[in-house]
């Protein structure tokens, strides 16, 4: 029987499974109901049901832990693996696995150490981004027409923002209030630079030349906003040069980082906003004296050097002098040069005096000349005569030919008379012919002799008319026709 | 050389600062140190024109009911 039954148990009642998971339950949620735990996170998944599931753990052990929908959107910092944290919650199992988790109603990173471990982090990711580079900072305007200030409208900071512009440089601001502190201040912060790089230059709502980031001291916790990744990459990408004055001088956050300049406080932040409007005054004054004297001195060197040269220049009456003085010599030799020369020219005349002898041997010389063209005279006259009448000689006119043409023209003027008097019908009819003319007309055939009214014969001697009749008048015919043209 | 009415204020200053170097310098011809002294002239009352329009004027942006900006009103934080 003894190798039948263990019976190690005694006679102790067997549990059934959900019996026994049912007293585990009982026992770990009414002894766990309500614990801190501290451990580094793990594994994290966020599915679309909005529950946050995650491990946490140490380096012997792990913890299930979930997060229900209504506690994580509300946490103010939400969990990330490597994380060391402190959650609170209570101890719940889950029997159909035999399992057991942490239901945490608030987590949070397990003080300063950690948080700034996660900062680190952050910046590293960003960092290696680019989004903090030397390169993506510009310069701030030197005179901004108009300043834009995110920060919030109530207490110290836009205050002293406002007092320290005005005792520089009064400008043009413009706030954007926003919540500087707590779960909205990431999304607020990010919305307003947006929404000043938003802005058309000149428009209605003027676009700023500069904008003002701040926010008064805080703890870690309160400053916790300016570390978010939409304040940081807002204020990367604006277009307007920013300056961030967050926290105090010991605080630094991320969006101090991806700024154009970051101010120690917000005050600081004003004055690298503006210059400063008297400094800037006098800076132009003195500029204004060193300009006026600059142009004095340049003035007075041009004018020493004028008088300087003007002294080194010969005096025009030393260079008149001597000239003057050779003009004056010329002047006074000139009377007597001019008298000189009229003498000279008077002693060359007197030399060649005009005498009767020169006349005379002028008016010989051309006697003579005329005397052998006289001479000459007649001879070529009888030669230019004897010449002319040999060449008239040549061309005579002579009578014989002459004569001889003329007896053969008056021939042949004789024989053609004869033969026209042996034409001419005269002589025809003294050979017996006679010319019949029909009224008028000479009539040559017998039909028109028969119409002719009155024949007419020409003889040698003379003519004889035939037929007593008058000539028929011509029209009678014509008029006997006209009746049957109509 | 650019309008001096459209300049910056710190370009017109930086501008009349080398003008004045230049001129202090006496190695301008004088005709240019004449147009220098001018141009100086007319940065000086353009920088002091600048200076002159210093008036404080602070305004609140309005938000609407997204968080964005609807209008700006005065207002006085003393």
């Amino acid at each position: 029987m003894s190798d039948l039954f263990d019976d190690d148990g005694g006679n102790a009642p067997a549990l059934s499974v959900s019996q026994l998971s049912g007293a585990v339950k009982r026992v770990v949620e009414g002894e766990f109901g309500h614990v801190r735990v501290r451990g580094e996170v793990g594994r994290v998944s966020r599915p679309a049901s909005g529950h946050l599931y995650l491990d946490l753990k140490d380096d012997r052990a792990v913890l299930a832990s979930v997060v229900w929908k209504g506690v994580a959107s509300k946490l103010a910092h939400q969990p990330e693996a490597g994380m060391e944290v402190i959650a609170t919650g209570r101890l719940t199992t889950f029997p159909g696995q035999s399992r057991y988790q942490l239901v945490i109603e608030h987590i949070a990173p397990a003080g300063v150490g950690a948080l700034m471990a996660m900062l680190e982090k952050r910046k590293a990711a960003l960092a290696a981004e680019g989004l903090f580079a030397a390169e993506r900072k510009q310069a701030l305007p030197y005179l901004p027409e108009i300043i834009g200030v995110v920060t919030s409208p109530s207490g110290a900071v836009i205050r002293d923002i406002l007092h320290r512009l005005r005792a520089r440089f009064p400008r043009k601001v413009l706030v954007w209030p926003a919540v500087v502190q707590g779960a909205k201040c990431e999304a607020e912060v990010a919305a307003a630079v947006r929404g000043f790089n938003a802005f058309t230059p000149g428009g209605a709502l003027p676009r700023p030349d500069v904008l003002i980031v701040a926010r008064g001291g805080g703890s870690l916790e309160d400053l916790w906003g300016f570390n978010e990744e939409a304040v940081v990459r807002a204020v990367a990408e604006s277009e307007i040069p920013v300056i961030t004055a967050v926290g105090h001088e010991t605080d630094t956050t991320l969006v101090d980082y991806a700024a154009d300049r970051r101010a120690p406080t917000p005050t600081a932040a004003a004055e690298m906003a503006v210059p400063v409007r008297a400094e800037l005054l006098a800076t132009l004054a003195a500029l204004e004296a060193r300009r006026v004297a600059a142009m004095a001195r340049r003035l007075e060197a041009g004018g020493q050097r004028l008088r300087d040269l003007s002294r080194a220049l010969p005096r025009a009456d030393a260079i008149l002098a001597e000239r003057q003085q050779r003009l004056d010599g010329l002047a006074m030799r000139l009377p007597q040069a001019l008298l000189g020369f009229v003498q000279q020219k008077q002693l060359r005349l007197s030399k060649a005096a005009m005498r009767p002898m020169m006349l005379a041997q002028d008016v010989q010389h051309r006697r003579e000349k005329l005397g052998e063209a006289a001479r000459r005279l007649p001879q070529a006259f009888l030669n230019l005569v004897a010449h002319k009448r040999q060449d008239m000689g040549r061309h005579a006119l002579r009578s014989a030919p002459l004569a001889r043409e003329i007896q053969f023209n008056r021939k042949n003027l004789e024989a053609l008379e004869r033969t026209r008097q042996s034409l001419h019908y005269k002589n025809t009819l003294k050979r017996g012919f006679a010319i019949v003319r029909g009224d008028g007309a000479v009539v040559t055939d017998a039909k028109t002799a028969k119409k002719a009214a009155q024949i007419e014969l020409e003889f040698a001697d003379g003519r004889l008319k035939l037929g007593a009749g008058k000539p028929k008048p011509a029209a009678k015919k014509p008029v006997a026709d006209q009746g049957s043209l109509f | 050389m650019s309008n001096v009415s459209k300049m910056s204020f710190e370009d017109a200053m930086g501008e009349l600062e080398k003008l004045v170097g230049q001129l202090e310098s006496g190695n301008v011809p004088l005709e240019e140190s004449i147009k220098l002294y001018e141009r100086g002239d007319a940065l000086k009352k353009h920088c002091e024109k600048k200076l002159a329009e210093a008036e404080e004027k602070v305004a609140q942006i309005t938000k609407g009911a997204d968080g964005e900006a609807t209008g700006a009103t005065p207002v006085n934080y003393d």
